[in-house]
Order: structure tokens, then C-alpha cells, then sequence
């Protein structure tokens, strides 16, 4: 973790002294959990109203990461009908780090088009419940990931609570999780907005600093009163997130989870977390007590015989 | 074997032939029979045809996991990401393997040495069951190969998996040192046994501090799911503590299985002290047990209500809940009371076998069954069933293997 730092904060030409702050404030983000998110990361705010489905964003996603060609052209409208499991929309997988999903919304003019990646939160429940450290969050905003040292045993994917890390079951010799980086490597680190971002005609999507945006979005929702839910999703779920959508369907009505909560994922295993010291260091006195005043009386019948 | 003992064979309990001369390791290996009489035994019980049936069906597709991938042997599900391996193999195993150290806590801490014809046996079904935990996370992890990452080469010690991985590696590595004088005195090693005799108290606790932690520790992985898990298997503050007290009862409950089903099918293994001692023993066991099962009940009831779960109690998962309750939970504890009052092994060992059931329904329904509850359910892969069953069989092989060698279930007699 630190060496990858080191690495980006030279190639990042970043301020040493903002760098040397965001080290101080990632390492108490690991041990205490309250981080609400580095000062000047960049962020994407989402228009769902402006979306018309057209896709560019994931032909794009899948040039800029090298993704495998898909099954279907991305100018092919049939994946919108594909249904997985449980009749559930198609999500995030190995081949496709981002894809849109569509909603029939009844009394909607057109149907509302969602486009889902790795929401690349503050506070990431990944991150926090990697024993191996392989994610890392960096001051732009972005979680990485590294799969150098991942082992394989999926708890970031359980822990998402936006369902988005993929792994690449496939690979039986190196298996890893596949999702979103927000471009960090080829963009992101210079400054530059992501690829779907860019690629979008619609202009659907913002690219800014994470303030910025909120302020933006808060001022676009009082602008055109009635044009918007009055909620900023992503603001503060689940601690915030640097991807936040603006729509004027209710959250729930497509497909948002809008019971997350405001705490980042990692303060409902503080309970735990908080009583480990406590066991071990009270356990060890405690429980020889037990043996001592267990065995009370055989002691002192050795001490009788000894005298 | 037990129609063979009937017919006049003793089974080897000290270094020392009946001649006087001493027993080299191959005849021990061999249970004291020439290899001809040995594999005439192999083949003529049926268990062992169901186990080779198994291995038929299950080696090539265990082999198959490592060459094609998790993609071959599961359904590759990226909403599920555990599936049987870690639900049966992690979640469920790693409790019932809890008895290793409450009987060496009982023995060594508390000095109840009445229980002693039972603590090795409940420290071998800890080691084992942890042994085997391993292996299923070994074929579960997309790279177990790097297992030891968290040890060494990446560290992430804020996660609650760091802590499994950290406390499963040390606790086995205490649960092996304890058994130590079991092997030493089938091999002969009078000073190993000596050795672990000085540490048995700093032993001892140290399994209570790390089972305490890492039982607690497999119910806590869940709290990073809190909308996933449905609520009434869910608890922030208490799936730690109901992890943690469910794995007492169901170590205990798993002793009383395995001590049952010994003095079935391996009473020829068995000594006097073992036979005559068990059923006080069992009922010994099912007090624990059910002191055990009352405070798991309360804590979950406390559960539910500290997040006001109670209108879950009225839907089909409130029902599926019920019946996890009063089948696992409520039904083995009237009967182990029952049995400790009336004196009834017997009862006790009904119970303990549904204990066991409620123990790994618990785990599977958090695991895999109610987790989330509000997208699909997930059916396993038949090949993910195979490998299972594989896995487990090969943990009753090397059980019974044991068994029938170190002095587990009988005293070794040292030589005058």
C-alpha cells in the first residue's frame, strides 16, 4: 500500500504537503472509519433525465480497458430486454465494467436509462474488508484495485453494497476481480475526465471536483423546480460516493437501493472490530483466574503435603 | 473390525507385542493385522464401497476445479460470490469443530478431569474440522496459492477476514500442539509429550482467546452485508456474540455425534474407561450444551428486537425463521434438558444430532439462503455439490483413520 502510493504521489505530481495530509487521513480511515472522502477528489454527477440509451459510454469503457469484444454490437438495443437471474437487469461482469440498463416507467414520455459502474465511494466497503489490502483509494477519488496480491476470496463483492465487482471465474491460474477504476491509469491521474464520460453525446455526465458537483446538482434541482427528485443520490449513501445521479423518477423506482444508509459500510463492523483488543487483553488474566481459583483446593492440599 | 474383535482380535494399546517384542510403525499403521488380513478388512465393509463410489464421481471433478477453473465447478455467480465451500465447509465446519477447545478448557482450565476420556477426542474433531476448513477454502479461493498474502506479503489488518485468517493459522497450529502427546505416545516420544505438558495452560487459553475471536469473527464478515443478509439473520451488534455461542453448543453437540457414532461403528477401538464413562459424560456434555442453547436463544430474540425485526416475524422468511428456531435451537434444548434430568443418554444424543442440523441450517441460511433475500435465490451447482461431498468424505477418512490408530478413544498403556 504505501509503495503504491509513493509511486502515484511522484507520477501524480501531486502537492507533497495535500499527499502527506491524505496519507495521515487514509491511515485513521483504516483504523477509525470515519473519512468522509479527500478534500479535492473529482467526481462524476449523472443526469438520468438526459440519458437516451445509446451505449457510447460502454463501447467506450470496453476500448479504454482493453475489455474483450462483447456478445452483442453496442449499438444492438436487444441487451436492454436480456434478463439474469431472478429476472433482474444485466449488471457489471468481467467483459463489461459499466453497462445501462433500461426502466419502462409508467407515465413517462420515454423509458429512464441507468447507467451502472463502480460508484467509487468514500469510504469503500471493498477497500475495508480486503484482508490483503488490495484496494486503495486514491486523493483523485478513484478505488483501485491491485491483482497482484489479490487472493481470490470475494468478501469485496460480498461487502458492495452496490453489487458492481465482477470476478473473472474463468481463469483457472489468475483469477481477479474486474471492475471499474474510473480510469485512473490512462485519465484520471492526468487530470482528464473518464472515458465514458467523454464519450457521451448526450452530455449526460459531469466531470469535477466532488464539491463542485454537489453544489451543482443541488443548484440544478432548484433551478427547474419539478424536473428533478429533490435527492442527490450518492451524496451521502453509504458515506457518499464520488458518482451521483440526479433523476426525476424516485430512486426506488429504478432500481437504487435507497435503504443503504448514511454510514459507510465499515461502521456496522465496528461493533465487532471494537471487541477484539478487549479480548485479548482481558481473556488471558481473566481466564487463568478461572484456573487458579478452579483448582484452589488441590493448590493448597500440594502446599499442605509440601510443609 | 467389531466382528473381528468379537472373534478374539486386540487392537494395539502399548508398544509391546504380546511375545514382548516391540511393534514396528508399518504393523501400527496397520492396526496390528498383516497387510492381507488389513486390505481384507478394507474391502469387506460396505462404507468404504460408498466411499469409493464417491471418490469415483469426485476426485476428477475436484481435479477438474484446479485445471478449468471456479467457473467449471460453480455457477460463476458474481451476486453470490460464496457458495457451499465457504457456507458448509467455512461457515458451518469451522463451529462445529468448536470442541477442541471447550474441552480443553474444561479439562485443563477448569480441571474437570472427568471429562479427560473425552478431550481428545474433542480436540481431534477441532483440529480436523479446522484442517478440513482449510482445504474447502483452499478449493474455494481463486488463487490458493497465495493463501499466505495476508500473512506475509500484503497486509490488510483492519478486515475481520485478516483476523480469521490469522487466528484459524495459530489456532490450528495450538490445536496440533495439543494433541502432540497422543502421537508421541503412539510413536513413542516420551519427551514431546513432557514438552506440551509445561505449555498445556498457555495452550488452553489461547484457544479460548482465539475461538472466541474468530468463531465471533465468521458471524462479523456479514455485518459488511447489512442490506444483503435478511434481517432477522442480520445483527450489527450481536452476530459476532450469536456466532460465537452457537459454536459452544454446537461443538459440544458435534462431540456427542462423534462420540456416538465411535461407539457404533468403532467400539472395537474403544477401551472400558471410554464405554463406561461416556453416557455420564454425554450427559455432562448436553448440561453445557444446553446452557449453551438458552443463551444463544435469548441473544437472538435480543437481537431482533435491538433493530425491531418483529414485522419480519409474520412474512414466509418470519416463518423459514421459526421453523430455524424451534427445530435447531428450542426443540434440542427441551430435549437436552430432559435428558440431563432423567438421566437419558440417549435423548441427549437425539438432541445433539439436531442441534448439529440447527447449527448448520443457521449457517447456511446466512450464508447463502436468506442472503440476498430481495434478489434470487441461488441453487448450487451440481459439480459445487460433488466437490463438497468429496471434501467431507475425505475428512471422515482421515478421522476414522486416526481413530483407529492414536490413542484417542482408548488409554495407551506405557511400557513397565
Amino acid at each position: 500500500m504505501k509503495k503504491l502510493h509513493r509511486r502515484s504521489f511522484l507520477k501524480g505530481g501531486l502537492a507533497g504537503g495535500a499527499a502527506i495530509a491524505a496519507v495521515g487521513t487514509s491511515k485513521h480511515a483504516e483504523a477509525a472509519g470515519s473519512f468522509g472522502g479527500y478534500p479535492d477528489s473529482m467526481g462524476v454527477l449523472v443526469d438520468l433525465t438526459k440519458c437516451v440509451g445509446c451505449r457510447t459510454c460502454e463501447a467506450a469503457c470496453n476500448k479504454e480497458q482493453g475489455l474483450p469484444a462483447p456478445d452483442k454490437s453496442f449499438d444492438d438495443p436487444s441487451v436492454f430486454e436480456e434478463k439474469r437471474e431472478g429476472g433482474l437487469p444485466r449488471r457489471t461482469t468481467e467483459k463489461a465494467y459499466t453497462v445501462v440498463q433500461k426502466y419502462d416507467v409508467p407515465g413517462r414520455e420515454h423509458p429512464l436509462f441507468r447507467k451502472v459502474q463502480c460508484n467509487h465511494c468514500n469510504e469503500p466497503a471493498c477497500l475495508t474488508s480486503c484482508f490483503v489490502n488490495a484496494y486503495k483509494k486514491t486523493p483523485e477519488g478513484a478505488v483501485m484495485y491491485d491483482h497482484t496480491v489479490c487472493v481470490g476470496c470475494r468478501t469485496c463483492m460480498v461487502a458492495c453494497p452496490f453489487y458492481i465487482p465482477a470476478y473473472s471465474y474463468s481463469s483457472a491460474i489468475n483469477p481477479v476481480v474486474k471492475k471499474c477504476i474510473m480510469c485512473y491509469d490512462t485519465r484520471l491521474k492526468f487530470g482528464k475526465p473518464p472515458a465514458c464520460v467523454e464519450a457521451c453525446p448526450q452530455e449526460v455526465m459531469t466531470f469535477g471536483k466532488r464539491k463542485d458537483l454537489l453544489k451543482m446538482a443541488h443548484q440544478r434541482i432548484s433551478d427547474k423546480p419539478g424536473a428533478y427528485v429533490d435527492h442527490v443520490y450518492g451524496e451521502t449513501e453509504v458515506g457518499g460516493t464520488a458518482w451521483m445521479y440526479l433523476s426525476d423518477v424516485p430512486f426506488d423506482k429504478i432500481g437504487y437501493d435507497t435503504h443503504l444508509g448514511d454510514q459507510p459500510i465499515i461502521s456496522y463492523v465496528k461493533e465487532f472490530l471494537t471487541i477484539v483488543p478487549m479480548v485479548l487483553t482481558i481473556w488471558p488474566a481473566l481466564f487463568t483466574g478461572f484456573h487458579l481459583l478452579s483448582n484452589r483446593k488441590e493448590a493448597l492440599k500440594n502446599e499442605d503435603t509440601k510443609s | 473390525m467389531n466382528s473381528l474383535q468379537s472373534q478374539g482380535f486386540a487392537p494395539i494399546v502399548s508398544h509391546l507385542k504380546k511375545d514382548g517384542s516391540e511393534w514396528t510403525v508399518k504393523e501400527k499403521l496397520l492396526l496390528g493385522l498383516s497387510p492381507k488380513e488389513y486390505w481384507a478388512v478394507q474391502l469387506r465393509n460396505p462404507f468404504n464401497w460408498v466411499l469409493w463410489v464417491i471418490y469415483a464421481v469426485g476426485l476428477p471433478i475436484l481435479v477438474g476445479r484446479f485445471i478449468y477453473g471456479l467457473g467449471w465447478v460453480t455457477h460463476s455467480s458474481y451476486d453470490y460470490p460464496w457458495g457451499l465451500f465457504l457456507g458448509w465447509g467455512l461457515f458451518t465446519m469451522v463451529p462445529l469443530s468448536a470442541s477442541g477447545f471447550m474441552m480443553g478448557t474444561t479439562v485443563e482450565l477448569f480441571g474437570r478431569k472427568d471429562f479427560k476420556p473425552l478431550e481428545r477426542l474433542g480436540l481431534l474433531n477441532g483440529l480436523l474440522g479446522y484442517l478440513f476448513a482449510v482445504m474447502f477454502l483452499q478449493v474455494d479461493l481463486g488463487q490458493p496459492w497465495r493463501l499466505i498474502y495476508p500473512m506475509f506479503v500484503s497486509l490488510g489488518p483492519a478486515a475481520v477476514l485478516f483476523l480469521v485468517a490469522w487466528h484459524v493459522a495459530t489456532y490450528l497450529s495450538c490445536q496440533v500442539a495439543e494433541l502432540v502427546p497422543a502421537f508421541a505416545e503412539w510413536m513413542n516420544f516420551p519427551k514431546a509429550k513432557q514438552f506440551i505438558k509445561k505449555i498445556v495452560l498457555g495452550l488452553t487459553v489461547a484457544g479460548i482467546i482465539l475461538s472466541t475471536l474468530h468463531q465471533g469473527a465468521l458471524g462479523a464478515l456479514f455485518t459488511y452485508a447489512p442490506g444483503k443478509v435478511h434481517p432477522l439473520w442480520y445483527s450489527s451488534s450481536f452476530q459476532w456474540f450469536q456466532f460465537f455461542v452457537s459454536a459452544v453448543f454446537a461443538g459440544l453437540s458435534m462431540l456427542i455425534v462423534v462420540s456416538t457414532l465411535s461407539k457404533w461403528f468403532m467400539r472395537w477401538r474403544c477401551d472400558e474407561t471410554y464405554l463406561n464413562n461416556l453416557s455420564k459424560l454425554t450427559l455432562g456434555l448436553a448440561k453445557g450444551a444446553s446452557l449453551a442453547l438458552i443463551t444463544y436463544l435469548v441473544i437472538r430474540i435480543i437481537g431482533i428486537a435491538h433493530d425491531n425485526d418483529w414485522q419480519y416475524l409474520a412474512t414466509g422468511w418470519g416463518a423459514w425463521f421459526m421453523f430455524e428456531m424451534v427445530v435447531g435451537v428450542i426443540l434440542p434444548l427441551i430435549f437436552y434438558t430432559m435428558a440431563v434430568r432423567n438421566s437419558n443418554a440417549s435423548l441427549a444424543r437425539f438432541s445433539a444430532f439436531l442441534a448439529v442440523f440447527g447449527l448448520a441450517l443457521n449457517r447456511l441460511n446466512t450464508a447463502l439462503i436468506t442472503f440476498n433475500w430481495q434478489l434470487y435465490q441461488e441453487i448450487p451447482h451440481w459439480r459445487e455439490v460433488v466437490i463438497v461431498v468429496t471434501v467431507y468424505a475425505t475428512y471422515i477418512v482421515v478421522y476414522r483413520a486416526i481413530l483407529a490408530r492414536m490413542p484417542i478413544l482408548y488409554t495407551w498403556k506405557e511400557n513397565k
